[in-house]
């Protein structure tokens, strides 16, 4: 076990490693010049060489990702060009909101993901159980920031129930994270629905129904945990796909977190952030795999005999 | 024939095709049906205040900020979003095929290494790689076809992979090998027919995703530019606005939804046609 976590740990930074290599291919590829855009549209060609050769953006590639990654490896991810700022300081400090806003989206997505597969697994055929089926191709057929756009219209503008934007209280977070999560939830409802309807069909159960069992001890004690395990698998890969969505989540409600580094860092082609943000997100994601793998067995202890 | 009718006898698939079909000719028909100039700023198009006009009366879905037939917008949209779905999806599932049979049928050194680039592609936040290749470059119409195919392919090359080193193992491939049959025979002939129910598949539910993601880089202003009409930059231009003219941005946000919905429909029983080992999978 420890040796197999190990495995996984070297092969996870080769990944961080592969991440790296590229997305900073790709950036010193595109036709973007960081230094003009620092220098302004009235600078000398003089002033944009100097701030070039200050930047090392002289340097020839290679030379230029061997510091980077001399950085990276002592834990630096370098400055801001426009900030003037440590990158590693402007995520940590945008971290906690982001990270808030996606375990509220998760919390979303599992819980309504959970009661809805339960109640279309138990009256199958019902109409929860056809609303489900449903649910879960609108929601991977809906577009996020017109569920943003949407929810914000009907419960901040029209009802006034929530706050159009920004950051600090409950009622803040509940528009993002319903954005975030109320799409994923169909699927979640989905596995859970066929997870419990295997199980039900199972001679144990029939064995419990038939000593008497009552049917809220069977679903809960002996259908329910096998739901769990797809479950937890699925969050480990919807943390990737969150690290994409809160970008537009971010952008819509003001939401002061990474999604919005990363977007200003866009638009003003702030190279270090965006690889920054870039490893970020691809380390939770990876971490997301590896936390769903580990805790698998201890959840299933069928899996620890492989 | 029977994928046809198997696929008319589904009522949520009859549903998809018939607006697939729809969306279809109505994009292809643009020019003939929409009854304004798509980029025509009209000034009856604006209220006295210089408001746009809610849906109704001469301008049936009313009309944009500046003073723009919605529905001729919409129609022309329609275009931008389907010639992004077929090109980007095409070249993703055209990417995905060759890198998965190679990786599979060749196997080894070659194999492993395009297999491990296929999961370093993987662990990149696909949105956040697209919107960053997007913004940096000057976006237009194929670009934003390109950006969405490099992000797109990975998960059809996982998938071919793995039904290409199944199908090595089956007996007619060893027989036809035996037979003196070459690597390109058995490729192409043998291996590649195989796996046209997946890219049939494949190629029908990517566009759902390919509408979806194309939607979102114009939302941010960073896919296809206005004037060019598309349905993401359609809600760009008018999100400020959206509480004063709402259907601005659920006109289009409903489309765009009942397009991704419908391919995923139709995709969806296509896999259940096609691949009857796969049925009532999620």
């Amino acid at each position: 076990m420890a040796f197999l976590i190990l495995r996984r740990i070297v092969q996870m930074a080769l990944i961080l490693l592969g991440v790296a290599a590229i997305t900073f291919l790709l950036l010193y590829a595109l036709p973007a010049d960081p230094a003009r855009m620092i220098a302004g549209r009235s600078a000398t060609a003089q002033t944009v060489a100097n701030i070039r050769r200050e930047l090392g953006l002289d340097q020839p590639f290679l030379v230029q990702f061997w510091t980077y990654l001399a950085n990276l490896l002592q834990g630096n991810l370098g400055r801001s060009y426009a900030q003037k700022t440590e990158v590693a300081t402007l995520i940590v400090a945008r971290l906690p909101a982001t990270l808030t806003l996606m375990l509220a989206g998760i919390v979303v997505e599992v819980v309504l993901g959970m009661i809805l597969g339960t109640i279309a697994a138990v009256r199958r055929g019902g109409a929860v159980d056809r609303l489900v089926m449903m649910a879960s191709f609108v929601g991977v057929s809906a577009p996020q920031f017109v569920v943003a756009l949407l929810l914000l219209y009907v419960f901040a503008a029209t009802l006034g129930w929530f706050p159009m934007s920004g950051y600090g209280s409950f009622a803040h977070i509940v528009l993002p994270a319903t954005t975030l999560g109320v799409l994923g939830a169909g699927w979640y409802a989905r596995m859970v629905r066929s997870a419990m309807i295997d199980v039900l069909n199972q001679d144990y159960v029939r064995t419990a129904r038939a000593k008497g069992l009552s049917s809220r001890r069977i679903i809960f004690r002996h259908a329910l945990p096998n739901a769990v395990l797809p479950v937890i698998a699925m969050i480990g890969i919807d943390i990737g796909q969150f690290m994409g969505g809160v970008v537009v989540v971010e952008a819509v409600y003001g939401w002061p977190g990474i999604g919005q580094l990363a977007w200003q860092a866009i638009q003003q082609v702030d190279i270090p952030i965006i690889m920054g943000v870039t490893l970020t997100s691809a380390l939770a994601i990876v971490l997301g795999n590896l936390i769903a793998d580990v805790i698998a067995p201890v959840i299933d202890p069928r899996i620890r005999t492989r | 024939m029977h994928v046809l009718k198997s696929l008319v006898r589904q009522p949520t698939a009859l549903f998809g095709l018939v607006v697939v079909l729809a969306v279809i000719v109505l994009a292809v028909a643009a020019p003939w049906i929409a009854p304004f100039d798509p980029d025509n700023q009209m000034f009856e198009g604006l209220s006295l205040e210089g408001a746009p006009l809610p849906p109704g009366g001469q301008f049936l879905l009313g009309t944009d900020t500046l003073g723009r037939d919605l529905f001729s917008r919409l129609l022309y949209g329609a275009r931008t979003s389907l010639v992004i779905g077929l090109v980007a999806n095409g070249i993703a599932v055209g990417i995905g095929l060759l890198v998965g049979t190679v990786a599979g049928y060749v196997r080894g050194f070659f194999g492993n290494l395009l297999m491990r680039f296929t999961d370093l592609m993987m662990a990149f936040p696909a949105l956040l790689l697209a919107i960053v290749l997007a913004a940096l470059l000057r976006p237009s119409l194929w670009i934003v076809a390109m950006v969405i195919a490099l992000v797109n392919w990975v998960q059809v090359a996982r998938i071919v992979y793995t039904e290409t080193r199944g199908l090595v193992e089956r007996d007619f491939i060893m027989a036809e090998r035996s037979l003196g049959a070459g690597h390109g025979r058995v490729l192409f002939l043998h291996i590649l027919p195989h796996l046209m129910p997946t890219a049939i598949v494949w190629g029908t539910l990517g566009i759902a995703t390919t509408v979806l993601l194309e939607a979102t880089l114009s939302f941010l202003g960073i896919g296809v530019q206005p004037p060019q009409p598309s349905w993401g930059n359609i809600i760009f231009e008018s999100q400020s606005y959206f509480q004063a003219a709402p259907w601005l941005v659920f006109f289009p946000g409903a489309i765009i939804l009942l397009t991704a919905l419908s391919f995923n429909l139709v995709g969806d029983a296509l896999r259940d046609i096609l691949d009857p080992t796969q049925r009532g999978r999620g």
